[in-house]
């Protein structure tokens, strides 16, 4: 009995161990941010890394995205009279909802697994240590600005995602289906809010892009300096971002569009 | 050299991210359609305004106007104040009418001005003193009703007047 109530106790203690470390890590990394301005030749070739790269896959992603979306949905709408619609459907739950999401999954996959196997391997061949006894600090100078990079690349991605996807949308609805393009871009100007729908997305993307890139960069850091643990800490990398991102997309979505 | 090109792709990447939002802006959304920076401001009570929203158009002869910018009850008369931005080139004969109409069979609802004969207009802060409220589907059958328990006694049947009233909302839900 007594050693139940210990292994519980035990268990509550670790979990508030690793919250505590997450936080006091995040807090670290920002407070490393302004110094890694100073050079920010390093946060640019970041974002060649992190975001250029990308690229190639959420524009795919994107269009092949679009081009389903608008399929399916006009199956949908074409029963009840109303392909019009396409567009605006489209729109909507690309701005709204795929865009971020579905770029930010990609993006766990894409860049937070090789940030992650990077600064892994960067702490197994003790190259973070050494930089530490050449009094520079690993934070300011790696982490910060890969994570800043993230920061800037995530919404970034997110945006093109979205408009590569109305563009394939246009391409099926319009070019093959023969849905007219007059009501394709009037109907979906008129229903779709810059500040509400695109705003809130662009909201959205970033709060991903903060997870993902700080997930990656934890993982990376934490992990255990061997073959073994590097090849951990990126799968665990791809599943905590993931879920992270799934979970603070229903907490944002609850929030910003609960009222009609 | 190379420290250039990484550069000039980052550069890049920025341009085309920012040509994305431009389009999602102005090509995807309704910013720049309707701007609201130029307009007036009119007051219209309404008896109820049904399903009528902020930010809902205002058309006249079916052309968007303006928007709503406001709806709130008014505690003094009862009635909903709906304040209604014009476009500043448009104006009014001040005895035209408002209306509360519906796009379509499932639509959205809207205000619909219709112009009077006045020579003078409308300025800005003024009151639309002929409204006409939203139409609401249960009032509108049970008028329906009514007139036809109306009819039914005034063509001399011996039932009293209950007993259609009664059956009638029995009828309606089938």
């Amino acid at each position: 009995m007594s050693g139940a109530i210990e292994r519980l106790g035990g268990a509550v203690l670790e979990r508030l161990r690793v919250f505590g470390h997450h936080a006091t890590f995040l807090v670290e990394l920002l407070r490393a941010c302004p110094v890694a301005l100073r050079r920010p030749a390093l946060v640019i070739a970041q974002i060649h890394a992190i975001g250029n790269r990308s690229l190639v896959i959420i524009l795919a992603s994107g269009l092949a995205v679009g081009f389903v979306l608008a399929l399916q949905m006009y199956y949908a709408l074409s029963t009840y009279g109303a392909s019009q619609s396409l567009g605006l459907i489209v729109n909507l739950s690309l701005t709204r909802e795929l865009g971020p999401v579905v770029t930010a999954l990609l993006f766990a996959g894409r860049a937070g697994t090789s940030l992650t196997a990077e600064i892994g391997l960067m702490k197994a061949g003790e190259q973070l240590a050494a930089m530490d006894m050449m009094a520079i600090d690993p934070r300011s100078r790696v982490l910060a600005p890969r994570f800043m990079a993230g920061l800037v690349s995530m919404p970034i991605l997110a945006i093109l995602f979205s408009a590569v996807g109305i563009l394939g949308a246009y391409i099926v609805a319009v070019l093959l289906i023969g849905v007219d393009s007059g009501n394709f871009w009037s109907i979906m100007q008129a229903g779709v809010d810059v500040r509400r729908d695109i705003g809130n997305g662009i909201i959205k993307s970033i709060a991903f892009g903060l997870i993902c890139t700080f997930v990656a960069l934890y993982q990376g850091y934490e992990a255990k300096a061997t073959p073994e643990g590097v090849a951990h800490a990126t799968t665990r990398t791809v599943v905590v971002a993931s879920l992270g991102v799934l979970i603070m997309d229903f907490v944002l979505t609850a929030l910003m569009f609960s009222t009609p | 050299m190379a420290k250039k090109s990484i550069e000039i792709f980052v550069g890049l990447f920025v341009l085309l991210g920012f040509l994305g939002l431009v389009f999602l802006a102005l090509k995807a959304a309704n910013l720049g359609s309707f701007n609201s920076g130029d307009t007036y401001t009119l007051t219209a009570y309404f008896d109820n305004i049904g399903g009528l929203k902020v930010r809902a158009p205002v058309r006249s002869a079916g052309v968007t106007i303006g928007r709503i910018a406001s709806i709130s009850l008014d505690p003094k008369r009862y009635q909903a104040a709906v304040r209604l931005e014009i476009e500043q080139g448009v104006t009014f004969p001040s005895d035209s009418s408002a209306r509360i109409l519906t796009s379509g069979l499932l639509g959205d609802q809207y205000i619909g001005i219709e112009a009077g004969g006045q020579e003078k207009t409308f300025v800005a802060g003024d009151v639309i003193k002929q409204t006409q409220s939203a139409v609401v589907l249960e009032s509108l059958i049970s008028q329906f009703l009514f007139s036809k328990a109306a009819d039914a006694g005034s063509t001399g049947a011996p039932t009293p007047t209950p007993t259609p009233t009664t059956a009638g909302p029995g009828g309606a839900k089938r």
